[in-house]
């Protein structure tokens, strides 16, 4: 993978002439391994070291990027096969397929659908990434055409036929749409056409020699925005064949296989399709074309989509302090809970749910739940205390009353001690606390 | 130039455990359940064997559920409170490998069952069905070993799974399955290292290895999914890479955390957003399934029958596949 310091500088021309601005060969060396230095600052590096370099510093897998602009979608560019070895890279793209063969009126609302689906989650917003238009009936160029009139997102071209195809690039081409796909029949049009409109190129073959072949072909006419697809579509076959492609591009470095791949959602109903995205989705496709389109459906493959491409080291948090919720007063309840994205997310959904103005203080816990940061002893009456204290809560409200999650009613008493506020045990599952607060916040403070 | 395949060359397999006692093997079982022995990631079959199939395990519970949402609910409501007839439902209708039996009555903060009442339980559902038995107390540490050894006496010699071994609370489970030929899960929270400790303390007390199932925790997708995938992920991976202390199969609890998901159960008008109800829970819990699936579970803990004939189909399909 990365180049060590001797690599290079085997490379370069060990006179120490100092021209790029550094006094030795060895140390230039050493800030280009670790990327503070570019290749060209050396003038007197040769054609062969260069491409020695250039090509041994390459990553194992490319990034292709489909359209243009903010919407443009980055895949492929993975560095490991696993994803507790380091954070996977460019997450998968979600493909909805529009069949041409769809009238007008239906086209576009599909289409206008898949751009508008997004969904809320621990304060991100996720959404779809291509529109895949499947020239099923011949009409593509005519489909391509609504599809730049109504489409916010990047298209995919899916034909085997040249002529529709040029048609199509004709009208969408500064887009920068996804080519699918070059097969064996139709190589050479659609390289050809790959590179006259300036496209990324999808490959598909019938198997993995073949996949290879074509590949290294595709690479020697010139072409590098590649995205590979085997011709599988068994679910198991597919699932060597992504394992395949990815352990050629990772650990082999084999370069026709460095490319991102694409899989298509098999099934016969909503719930085989999800099972098929899953596993899509887990086992290293670049893309996931489905013709699914409904709520449902799409939160569950976005949710398994951002679980499986989600640092593994470091949850996603928000920053310990005040929150609020609603409109809150001097009088309205405090709620304390813990920094993790989700926690505070789901704590923070159910309460406006409930139309409860409140505040919530937010405990750096370093991004973990309220039980394992319980479990871990980040979240200990001392250090809620203390940041009870500190965030300011005590010059926002008149009372001295917190509600702590019910799932640690064990710290109520030391954290009252420590803290000197009244602690109320709310309920174990969020979902729970729009009701708590109808009917039994009030009896509970009342005592105070 | 055709391409190399990229095999893996890993040094040893996971461990074979077959689960229930048939007539013949000192038990009343009509079926047992082998799983284990894989030679390779999940269903790589060009890198290796996978001698036995993922099993789908439906769970029982011994009292009423409170709170499932209706398209849970409508499978189970005219069986609730009677677990026997319950499993026979899981077993003859949904087609369960193997039942996965809770004793949530145990629970002193709830009816606080005796260990009588949950031996009786016990012996009620193993005349149900002819399946092997998993079989989890309340999960409150103190209550449970006052229960286990009577669970456990009430059915000496089945080779159920008894749930579970942990780090602080490992002996009385233990103890009990040596005694009575049983088996048990040994479980730590998302940590391999607790994970490994637990199966050296047991060993030490004497269990053998092909009488240990793992047990690390489990998240719903949405939450902490990724976690219990990787746990998995790295506890198969070792297991192939010779680490003994790793290499027994691997259980996985899904339909409890996926329904726990808002997304699963919350209502319709509650949010309009997420789709329709009775789809949402069912895709959930499938979801959440496959994707332990595909990072090296051998036991799914399932709940929904949609969902798990659909997981079902599934492991046909990828146990059906041929090598590439
Ligand atoms: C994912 C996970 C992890 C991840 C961390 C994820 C994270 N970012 O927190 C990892 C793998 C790192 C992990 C590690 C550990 N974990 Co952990 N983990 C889990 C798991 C599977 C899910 C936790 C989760 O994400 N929950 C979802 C969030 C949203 O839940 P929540 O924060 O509790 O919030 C809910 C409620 O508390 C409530 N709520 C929250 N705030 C508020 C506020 C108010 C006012 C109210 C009313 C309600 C409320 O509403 C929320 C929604 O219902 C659970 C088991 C499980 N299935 O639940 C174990 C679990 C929490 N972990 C546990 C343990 C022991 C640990 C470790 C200590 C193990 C170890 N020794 O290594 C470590 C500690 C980590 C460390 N040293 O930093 C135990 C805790 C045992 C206990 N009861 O105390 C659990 C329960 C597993 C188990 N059964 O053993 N864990
Ligand atoms: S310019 Fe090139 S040759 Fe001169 S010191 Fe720098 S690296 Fe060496």
């Amino acid at each position: 993978m990365a180049l060590t310091a001797m690599d290079i500088y085997k490379q370069l021309p060990k006179t120490n002439c100092g021209d790029c601005g550094i006094p030795t060969c060895l140390a230039f060396a050493m800030k280009l391994a670790q990327g503070q230095a570019s290749l060209d600052e050396c003038p007197h590096v040769t054609e062969d070291a260069i491409a020695a370099l250039e090509g041994s510093s390459a990553p194992p897998m490319k990034t292709v990027t489909i359209g243009t602009g903010d919407k443009a979608l980055d895949i492929g560019g993975q560095t490991v096969l696993f994803r507790h070895e380091e954070t996977f890279r460019n997450p998968c793209g979600i493909a909805i397929q529009v069949n041409t063969s769809l009238s007008e009126e239906e086209m576009r609302e599909r289409i206008t659908t898949a751009c508008n689906t997004e969904f809320d989650r621990v304060g991100m917003i996720f959404d779809l990434d291509l529109i895949a238009l499947n020239d099923d009936d011949g009409s593509l160029p005519q489909a391509a055409q609504i599809a730049t009139e109504v489409s916010t997102l990047p298209l995919m071209l899916m034909s085997d036929d040249p002529e529709s195809m040029r048609g199509a690039l004709e009208v969408c081409s500064e887009g920068r749409p996804l080519i699918y796909a070059a097969g064996a029949d139709n190589f050479d049009e659609m390289t050809a056409l790959a590179k006259e409109f300036s496209c990324p190129l999808a490959i598909r073959s019938q198997n993995l020699d073949e996949l290879y072949e074509l590949s290294e072909k595709a690479g020697e006419a010139g072409l590098e925005d590649l995205v590979l697809d085997s011709g599988a579509r068994e679910l198991n076959a597919v699932l060597q064949n992504q394992t395949i492609v990815e352990r050629a591009a990772i650990n082999e470095k084999i370069k026709p296989m460095g490319f991102p791949t694409i899989g298509f959602v098999v099934g016969n109903n909503e719930v085989e399709k999800i099972i098929s995205a899953s596993e899509l989705i887990a086992k290293y496709a670049g893309i996931v074309v489905t013709d699914l389109l409904t709520r449902e459906a799409l939160l569950a493959m976005v949710t398994a989509r951002l679980n499986i491409y989600t640092d593994p080291q470091k949850p996603i948090q928000v920053e310990s302090g005040v929150y609020e919720i609603g409109e809150p007063d001097a009088t309205s309840p405090v709620l304390i809970t813990t920094n993790f994205s989700l926690t505070y997310y789901t704590v923070e959904a159910d309460t406006s749910a409930g139309n409860i103005d409140a505040w919530v203080v937010v405990v750096d816990t370093d991004g973990t739940s309220v039980l394992t940061a319980w479990a871990a002893e980040d979240f200990t009456p001392e250090i809620i205390a203390k940041t009870i204290k500190e965030c300011g809560i005590e010059e926002k409200v008149e009372h001295r009353i917190g509600v702590l999650p019910g799932g640690v009613a064990v710290l109520s008493g030391d954290l009252e001690q420590e803290s000197g506020w009244n602690i109320v045990v709310g309920p174990r599952e969020s979902s729970a606390i729009p009701t708590f607060f109808k009917t039994e916040y009030e009896q509970r403070i009342a005592g105070f | 130039m055709p391409l190399t395949i990229p095999k893996q060359r890993w040094t040893a397999e996971v461990q074979t455990a077959t689960i229930g006692a048939t007539e013949a093997e000192g038990g009343t079982r009509t079926s047992t359940v082998t799983i284990g022995g894989e030679q390779t990631l999940p269903f790589l079959h060009f890198d290796g064997e996978t001698p036995n199939r993922p099993v789908i395990a439906m769970e029982v519970l011994d009292e009423q559920p409170s709170g499932w949402p209706e398209p849970l609910a409508q499978h189970y409501e005219d069986v609730w409170g009677d677990p026997a007839a319950w499993a026979q439902k899981a077993v003859e209708e949904f087609g369960a490998d193997l039942i996965c039996l809770r004793l949530l009555s145990a629970n002193p903060d709830g009816s606080d069952a005796s260990a009588d009442q949950c031996a009786e339980t016990i012996q009620s559902v193993l005349k149900a069905v002819g399946v092997p038995l998993i079989i989890w107390g309340c999960g409150n540490d103190e209550k449970d070993n006052e229960i286990m050894p009577f669970c456990s006496q009430a059915a000496a010699g089945e080779r159920c799974v008894l749930g579970s071994a942990t780090e602080d609370n490992y002996k009385t489970i233990c103890a009990s399955a040596l005694a009575d030929n049983q088996m048990i899960i040994s479980e730590s929270p998302l940590d391999i290292n607790i994970q490994k400790q637990v199966n050296i303390l047991v060993t030490d007390m004497g269990m053998d290895l092909a009488n240990i199932i793992l047990y690390q925790v489990t998240g719903g997708l949405g939450y902490g999914v990724e976690y219990a995938y990787s746990i998995l992920e790295r506890t198969r991976l070792a297991a192939l890479d010779g680490d003994r202390m790793l290499q027994m199969p691997m259980l996985s609890i899904v339909g409890s955390e996926a329904w726990r998901v808002k997304e699963a159960w919350q209502s319709e008008e509650d949010a309009p957003e997420w789709g329709p109800l009775e789809k949402r829970g069912i895709i959930w819990e499938a979801a959440t399934a496959t994707l332990f699936l595909h990072a090296g579970t051998d036991i799914l803990v399932m709940w929904h029958p949609e969902a798990v004939t659909r997981l079902r189909d599934h492991i046909d399909e990828m146990m059906s596949g041929e090598s590439v």
